[in-house]
């Protein structure tokens, strides 16, 4: 890594070969397009994080502290609906995906460029729809709008329910695209044993969001009709059936935790083989796995449902089948870390957040199995523990392998480095924030205090205040972040063109890629990630 | 050692007959997960040392998974995890499976309490006294929203949902009060919406009982179906103080008789008896001599055991599950009734029985006009 490497950045990249507004907001360029979707994810990430700074301070004491209850109650519906649907579910997706999948495959953009720049529009429609629900009245019906209280809550659900409603779209439409770029856009030599993990797991998760995401539009039409005209789908006094929504909506929801997470198991893959100079331990059983979570996914939504009602059979049923779900997690884990054995391995920060994912990862999905053991999640199912567990997994994993992504992806994107030490500084500060903000949650949950709570018995108090403690440290972390990185934009030093010495295909493209990614259609020799083989330096 | 887990894992006192044996279970899985995670991050710890980077042009090693490794990979934790769904599986059957003998209660949800309603009479809100050492039934319904019934020292919970109805039971092991509160989000007030337990040692219970019984009139009965006439918020709010100790539910003052004596004249003012006998008569209805239990052959061939959900849904969704051999001719209750009146009804029907054990079979109906035209 040499600094005066910099020159041998290209003279014209897609950042600088046009620079009028008009150029970026109607761009065809994926790589525009993944940039813009950046942004946009992460506004909805500091919006999504003032929200959990407002729960976490309101719960320092048992009685109200800084607001009402209403207001509580709003403020963790807004946190969770911006988190989820604006935040997780795009980010890695729609902003790396974006970015990097076709340059991994060698292609000139996406199959429909049009398309995908529609997908970001209709993701800001989305979004402004539901960001003017919620400073209009706010919802109070939490992320998973459960019926019947959605359907007579006082305040204004139905701007927010089509908000989502809306973006959905544009998940589905990303998804088609995606599948169909990995279809028909490789490059000679690209064969399917080839196609990098991130790309798998990228492609797997199109196919969810492809099957899944129509499942949640309609119910959340059918509780917006259930709203504006009084229809009685989810109302008993009309003969309607209020587990319906349950059962519904998990049938998209459990999946879409896999939509949030196997992008980032995707991330983490390219990573760990990238700070390690590894080929990964067993390619084939980390794609197979992929397509596994994404299979078994689909069949185990009644494990949200083990105390509502449903037969203890399908409740055996379900627990067993989220068990294998554990499974195909499990073996990613075993991978990752086999990777690193004979390995040279280069602790950067990157590598740090895998540490991160690694460990919460495995603490959620250990909890995971734990709450799929049916006679436990009698005791936990709608406490602190379940908001333990899927902070854990589901956050952690992606917030993590979203800030590796971030760093590691971030010379490619702009062409410079980030500053190495803040960014170490600022890693470890995320990652202890982050256990000790959700540790306690566990014990919390144990305790028996339910989620969603503006008020708690007194001898809860102590751990909530610890968890505040950790949410400030995370908040404190990600303000480094920002200002580093915008920094870095600014005066950061210039970025050779491989920056890791990485043997990832996004790294045959300049640095940061020229408009079309390549000047000459790139060969894949080698399989990805294989650093036996001495190479010689490639200027595309 | 056992003190040592539960207070180290921040679980609440075992006050049921099942907590220890769910809290066992605890205790393996989260102590296997610490081990397992160990395990995993010495061995990552052992490769950043060992394998730290050296030099710029280090290269290395294609190292391959084989069969035999990944094998072992899905195999150990596979098995393990089955074995503990196996070990779960069957303590949730059982939590899920009240005993023949059980005492039943009635608990209906509501913005933002807890009503409780006994078969021999007396109702309150806010504290549900049982008997120590004696299985409790509860059949769980909501007037309103979905509510979620949960006593962490009971390691129980179930959901209350409105138009149906759930049960869950519990063995107290120990005179005491404890905790009982709402897990699923309902509204404005769900973290107030609190009630307590209170398990009284049999002495106690009979002394109680016994003063419901033959006290004074006025302090008898109650039910949770009057018109409310007391501002809803007030008994949740003082439950809001969180003092276990200190008993805040109240006794609610209403109409009188047991549930089944309010049961029969709920049939009457509704209109049940002019199409259900109670005299085991066939009519235009099943009978309700002997209903309760009764394995009923429904129209699509399949057979139902009239238990409390299936006599929920008949009134509600009459419909639905047709009994052979009748016409489609009852209406829908659904909104019309109360839920206690419900439960009222429910107790009654489980009172008629005649002497014969086996179970019956209905006859067929009869559609004559009842009263002569
Ligand atoms: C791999 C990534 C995983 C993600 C992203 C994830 C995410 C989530 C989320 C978001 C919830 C809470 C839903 C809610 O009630 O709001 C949840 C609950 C649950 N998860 Fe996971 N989970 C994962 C892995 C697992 C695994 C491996 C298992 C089982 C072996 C599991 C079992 C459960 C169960 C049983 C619940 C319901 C608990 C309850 O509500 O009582 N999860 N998970
Ligand atoms: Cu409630």
């Amino acid at each position: 890594m040499n600094p005066a490497a910099g020159s041998n950045q290209p003279a014209v990249t897609y950042l600088n070969h046009e620079t009028t507004v008009a150029s970026w907001l109607l761009t065809r360029d994926h790589k525009r397009i993944g940039v813009m979707f950046l942004v946009g994810v992460i506004f909805a990430l500091l919006l999504g994080g003032i929200f959990a700074m407002a729960l976490r301070i309101e719960l320092l004491t048992p009685g109200p502290t800084v607001m009402g209850p209403m207001t509580y109650n709003r403020m963790f519906t807004l946190h969770g609906v911006t988190m989820v649907w604006l935040f997780m579910i795009p980010a890695i997706p729609s902003a790396f995906g974006n970015f990097v999948l076709p340059i991994m495959l060698g292609a000139k953009d996406v199959a429909f460029p049009r398309l995908n720049l529609a997908s970001f529009y209709i993701y800001l429609a989305g979004s402004m729809l539901t960001v003017f629900g919620m400073l209009w009245s706010g919802a109070d019906t939490g992320w998973t709008f459960y019926t019947p209280y959605s359907t007579v809550s006082p305040t204004t659900v139905t701007p927010i329910l089509l908000g989502v409603f809306i973006i959905g779209f544009s998940t589905i439409i990303t998804g088609l695209n995606f599948i169909t770029t990995v279809h028909t856009l490789r490059a000679p030599g690209m064969h399917w044993t080839r196609i990098p993990l991130f790309v798998w797991t990228i492609y797997g998760t199109s196919v969810i969001q492809v099957v899944a995401t129509p499942v949640l539009g309609m119910v959340l039409l059918l509780v917006t009709a259930e709203r504006v005209l009084g229809m009685g789908i989810f109302d008993p006094s009309r003969g309607g059936d209020p587990v319906l929504f349950q059962h519904m909506f998990w049938f998209y929801s459990h999946p879409a935790v896999y939509i949030m997470v196997l992008p980032a198991m995707g991330v983490i893959t390219e990573v760990v083989c990238a700070y390690s100079r590894k080929n990964i331990f067993g390619y084939k059983m980390v794609a197979a796995s992929t397509f596994g979570i994404a299979f078994v996914g689909f069949f185990t939504w009644g494990h949200h449902m083990f105390v509502s009602g449903q037969s203890t059979f399908g409740s055996g049923i379900f627990g067993v089948l989220s068990m294998l779900v554990a499974i195909f997690t499990a073996i990613k884990i075993f991978n990752w870390v086999a990777t690193l054995y004979g390995g040279s391995i280069d602790l950067k920060v990157p590598l740090l957040y895998v540490l991160g994912f690694i460990f919460l990862l495995m603490f959620g999905g250990m909890t995971g199995v734990a709450v799929a053991t049916t006679s436990l999640d009698v005791h936990w199912h709608d406490t602190y523990f379940v908001v333990a567990h899927f902070h854990y997994i589901m956050v952690g994993a992606v917030l993590m392998a979203f800030l590796a992504g971030l760093h590691y992806w971030w010379p490619k994107m702009f062409g410079k480095l980030y500053p190495e030490r803040w960014s170490f500084l600022a890693a470890m500060t995320i990652i202890f924030g982050f256990i000790v903000t959700f540790l306690p949650q566990f014990l919390l949950g144990n305790m028996g205090m339910p989620r969603r709570y503006y008020e708690y018995p007194r001898e809860m108090q102590w751990l909530h205040v610890l968890s505040t403690a950790g949410a400030s440290l995370l908040a404190f972390g990600f303000g480094l972040i920002a200002i580093y990185l915008l920094w870095s934009l600014r005066y950061g030093e210039e970025a050779p063109m491989n920056a890791w010495g990485s043997r990832g295909y996004e790294w045959y493209s300049g640095s940061p890629p020229v408009p079309h990614n390549f000047t000459e259609a790139p060969r894949f020799e080698r399989e990805v990630h294989d650093y036996t083989v001495v190479e010689g330096p490639r200027v595309y | 050692m056992e003190e040592l887990f539960r207070k180290s894992l921040f679980l609440p006192e075992q006050a049921s007959s099942i907590a220890k044996d769910v809290d066992h279970l605890h205790y393996a899985i989260i102590t296997a997960a610490l081990v397992m995670a160990a395990l995993i991050f010495g061995f990552a710890a052992y490769c950043l040392i060992r394998f730290r980077r050296r030099s710029e042009t280090d290269v290395t090693r294609k190292v391959q998974g084989t069969l035999g490794w990944e094998l072992l990979f899905v195999g150990v934790p596979l098995t393990t995890f089955l074995v503990w769904f196996y070990i779960g599986y069957h303590d949730f059957i059982r939590m899920q499976t009240p005993p023949p003998g059980a005492m039943d209660v009635y608990v209906v949800g509501k913005q933002w309490m807890w009503k409780f309603t006994y078969p021999e009479g007396p109702n309150s809100i806010g504290v549900l006294r049982v008997p120590v050492g004696k299985p409790v039934r509860l059949l769980l319904t909501s007037r309103d929203v979905i509510h979620s019934f949960y006593v962490p020292a009971f390691r129980i919970k179930q959901d209350a949902i409105p138009g149906a109805y759930t049960q869950t039971w519990f063995e107290v092991t120990k005179p005491g009060s404890y905790r009982v509160m709402c897990a699923e989000y309902c509204g404005l007030k769900h973290s107030e919406m609190w009630a307590e337990v209170v398990a009284l040692s049999e002495a106690d219970w009979d002394a109680w009982m016994k003063e419901q019984r033959e006290g004074r009139v006025a302090l008898r009965d109650a039910s949770p179906s009057g018109p409310e006439r007391e501002e809803p918020g007030i008994p949740a709010r003082r439950v809001a103080r969180y003092d276990a100790q200190e008993p805040h539910g109240e006794v609610m003052y209403g109409e009188r008789g047991t549930l089944p004596e309010r049961g029969e004249r709920v049939a009457a003012e509704r209109g049940c008896l002019r199409c259900h006998t109670v005299d085991g008569t066939a009519h235009i209805g099943p009978t309700w001599l002997d209903l309760y239990g009764r394995q009923e052959r429904l129209t699509n061939g399949e057979t139902v055991v009239a238990d409390e959900a299936y006599l929920t849904e008949s009134m509600m969704k009459p419909q639905d599950r047709l009994v052979e051999g009748y016409e489609p001719v009852m209406p829908s209750y659904q909104g019309q009734l109360e839920a206690a009146e419900v439960a009222a009804l429910l107790e009654y029907i489980k009172t008629l029985r005649s002497a014969r054990l086996e179970n019956t079979r209905s006859e067929g109906p009869v559609y004559e006009p009842s009263g002569g035209k």
